[in-house]
């Protein structure tokens, strides 16, 4: 500790060079805080508490290809299923397609059992939705967003589903609100509504009595993996089989159809960290040859080999782990806003931690070399100016 | 008799360039005693800095025994050297070689870092290190806010601050002004003969030799002659 203050004043021999630097180093941090909470957040889909009990059936070829109504009813009839619900992906937009909203048609009654302890929801607007044929239930962020309230028609634009007049556009009486219980699920759920899937079923002009994926709640969410094997064993070798998966890891599924969302990100980073890295280690080797006058000096005063590569290592840490932890603290500023961004993944500040350790392992690497020289220099060459 | 502080007995010194093996020191012995204050002098290139570098361990011989404090500097390896530098030998520059971006107390304090001093007493050694070379209302200014005069002075200080028995001066007043290079030689001077240091200084100036007890002549790695001054 008794060495900080030199080490401190080193790193500052040269500010507006050291501030450069930093903001290198701070900006590529911010970069890695947010790619690495997006990636986190993608690899980690938040289930919420009640997750582990949750199972998705899909077309085993494809979750666009669809399948039969009657698949609800074999499944309900497996012994160990709770409940079965079902949806269809709806595609629809508010006004303009930058406006992406996620409703879904669902059977009320099945899907609140499935989800019972998933929504807050009133119970008069619960009745509300029960009983109006052409009514929506808006999550409170989207109505806060769009400025709608309880009472309004509601507009939305299918890119999927045209009507039987060909009208691809939808009309829905907003009858109440919800939020997700569990509020690591809140931003999971901030774009979503329900409506009903009798009035989606009745209403497009083709796909009747199909339906795009189930959901079921099991009794013993430890069986997971067998009861997933049970329910695909159903349609084995049927036109329509199935692919039955719990319902964390088809969200991964789901994701990883964009790409490999970890890959890009990571050969983001690994991008920025190679320039990076030449950009700090060259700076360091410079501030460090500038220095070797007094370097020099210093171990003509005693100091020692390693004690002078120990010093050099520490700027270099000192360097790059404050400016990755303004970094890192900066990006963690950041995730309300790429919440926003990234509607439905829950993004957690834990996938910064990674952080400080590549910094020092960026430290160390940029700090080494010159470390190592400086370690090795000859006090009467570097004395008389012949290093 | 005074004892000898730095002895050395057929010192030869060589320097590899390219092919070439260039001898620096040809077989030199010499005695300096505790206390004494010697002007080493010659042209350049005669050996004078290496001479001087042998003995304040910052350089190895080829051959020969050099003794300095009651250590054999040429029997000790690299990490023992640096540790006998900081506890038994200062070093004065032509350039001062001080650290620019640390003020004049925090320059001084620095070979303090190698011991095991609190903070507090580590700043009270400076202070009164800077008090002895006449310059502590200059201890919160950095070598930039310094007079060449006032920076060598901080230089002594450092050398100092440790309490080391032996001085060694590459050109102290190369760089100054008649005025300040005679009262920095005065305070050489001083140091050695009411502190008890030895001071061992390389110079061109015949003006400055003046000062020393002892002048020392060298040409091509050996010594010519010795001059004792009258104290």
């Amino acid at each position: 500790m008794k060495f900080l203050p030199l080490i401190w004043a080193t790193l500052w021999r040269k500010k507006f060079r050291t501030i450069l630097t930093l903001l290198s180093i701070v900006i590529a941090f911010l970069l890695f805080g947010v790619l690495e909470t997006v990636d986190y957040a993608f690899a980690h889909p938040s289930q919420g508490q009640s997750g582990a009990d949750k199972l998705v059936t899909i077309n085993k070829y494809s979750i666009t290809l669809s399948l039969p109504f009657s698949h609800a009813r074999q499944i309900s009839n497996l012994p160990g299923i709770a409940e079965v619900t079902w949806l269809t992906w709806f595609g629809a937009y508010f006004k303009e397609s930058k406006n992406f909203i996620f409703a879904l048609p669902i059977d009320t009654a099945s899907y609140f059992k499935v989800y019972n302890d998933d929504f807050v929801i009133s119970h008069d607007q619960m009745l509300a939705f029960s009983n109006t044929r052409t009514g929506m239930l808006v999550n409170s962020a989207l109505m806060l967003k769009y400025g709608w309230k309880v009472g309004d028609k509601l507009p939305l634009h299918s890119t999927i589903w045209t009507q039987k007049n060909n009208s691809l556009d939808w009309t829905f009486d907003i009858v109440g609100t919800f939020d997700a219980k569990d509020p690591l699920q809140a931003s999971q759920y901030s774009t979503t509504a329900f409506f009903h899937y009798e009035l989606f079923d009745e209403g497009r002009s083709f796909g009747k009595g199909t339906i795009g994926w189930l959901n079921e709640r099991i009794n013993d969410p430890s069986d997971s993996a067998g009861m997933s094997s049970k329910i695909d064993a159903l349609f084995a070798n049927s036109p329509n089989e199935t692919k039955t998966q719990p319902a964390k890891e088809f969200a991964l599924a789901f994701i990883k159809q964009l790409g490999d969302i970890g890959f890009i990100l990571h050969a983001i980073l690994g991008a920025v960290f190679f320039t990076l890295l030449f950009l700090t280690g060259n700076t360091m080797m410079q501030s460090v040859r500038e220095r070797t006058p007094e370097l020099a000096i210093l171990k003509t005063l005693g100091f020692s080999n390693n004690l002078v590569l120990a010093m050099v290592i520490a700027e270099s840490l000192l360097m790059c782990v404050i400016a990755a932890l303004i970094g890192l603290c900066l990006s963690y500023l950041a995730l309300p806003i790429i919440k926003q961004g990234l509607q439905g993944v829950e993004l957690s500040p834990r996938a910064l931690l990674p952080g400080i350790g590549v910094a020092v392992v960026l430290a160390l690497i940029v700090g080494l070399p010159p470390a190592l020289g400086a370690m090795r220099l000859n006090i009467v060459d570097a004395l008389a100016d012949r290093h | 008799m005074t004892e000898a502080i730095v002895s050395l007995r057929n010192v030869v010194k060589e320097y590899q360039r390219g092919k070439q093996t260039i001898e620096v020191i040809a077989g030199l012995s010499l005695d300096i005693l505790k206390g004494e204050f010697v002007a080493l002098m010659g042209p350049s290139g005669s050996g004078k800095t290496t001479l001087l570098n042998l003995i304040g361990g910052l350089d190895r011989p080829t051959s020969g025994e050099i003794t300095v404090a009651g250590q054999r500097l040429d029997q000790l390896k690299s990490g023992a050297l640096s540790d006998w530098r900081a506890n038994n030998v200062g070093f004065v520059f032509q350039f001062y070689n001080l650290m620019p971006m640390l003020s004049a107390q925090r320059n001084v304090e620095l070979p303090l870092l190698l011991t095991n001093l609190a903070a507090a007493q580590r700043k009270t050694n400076a202070m009164a290190a800077l008090t002895l070379v006449g310059i502590a209302d200059r201890a919160k200014h950095k070598p930039n806010e310094l007079s060449g005069g006032q920076a060598q002075r901080v230089a002594i200080a450092r050398a100092l601050v440790a309490d080391p028995s032996l001085l060694v001066c590459d050109e102290p007043t190369g760089d100054l002004d008649r005025k300040s290079a005679d009262e920095v030689l005065r305070l050489l001077q001083i140091l050695s003969r009411e502190h008890g240091k030895t001071v061992v200084m390389v110079t061109h100036d015949p003006k400055a030799a003046e000062f020393a007890g002892r002048q020392l002549h060298m040409d091509k790695g050996t010594l010519l002659d010795a001059t004792r001054v009258a104290a």
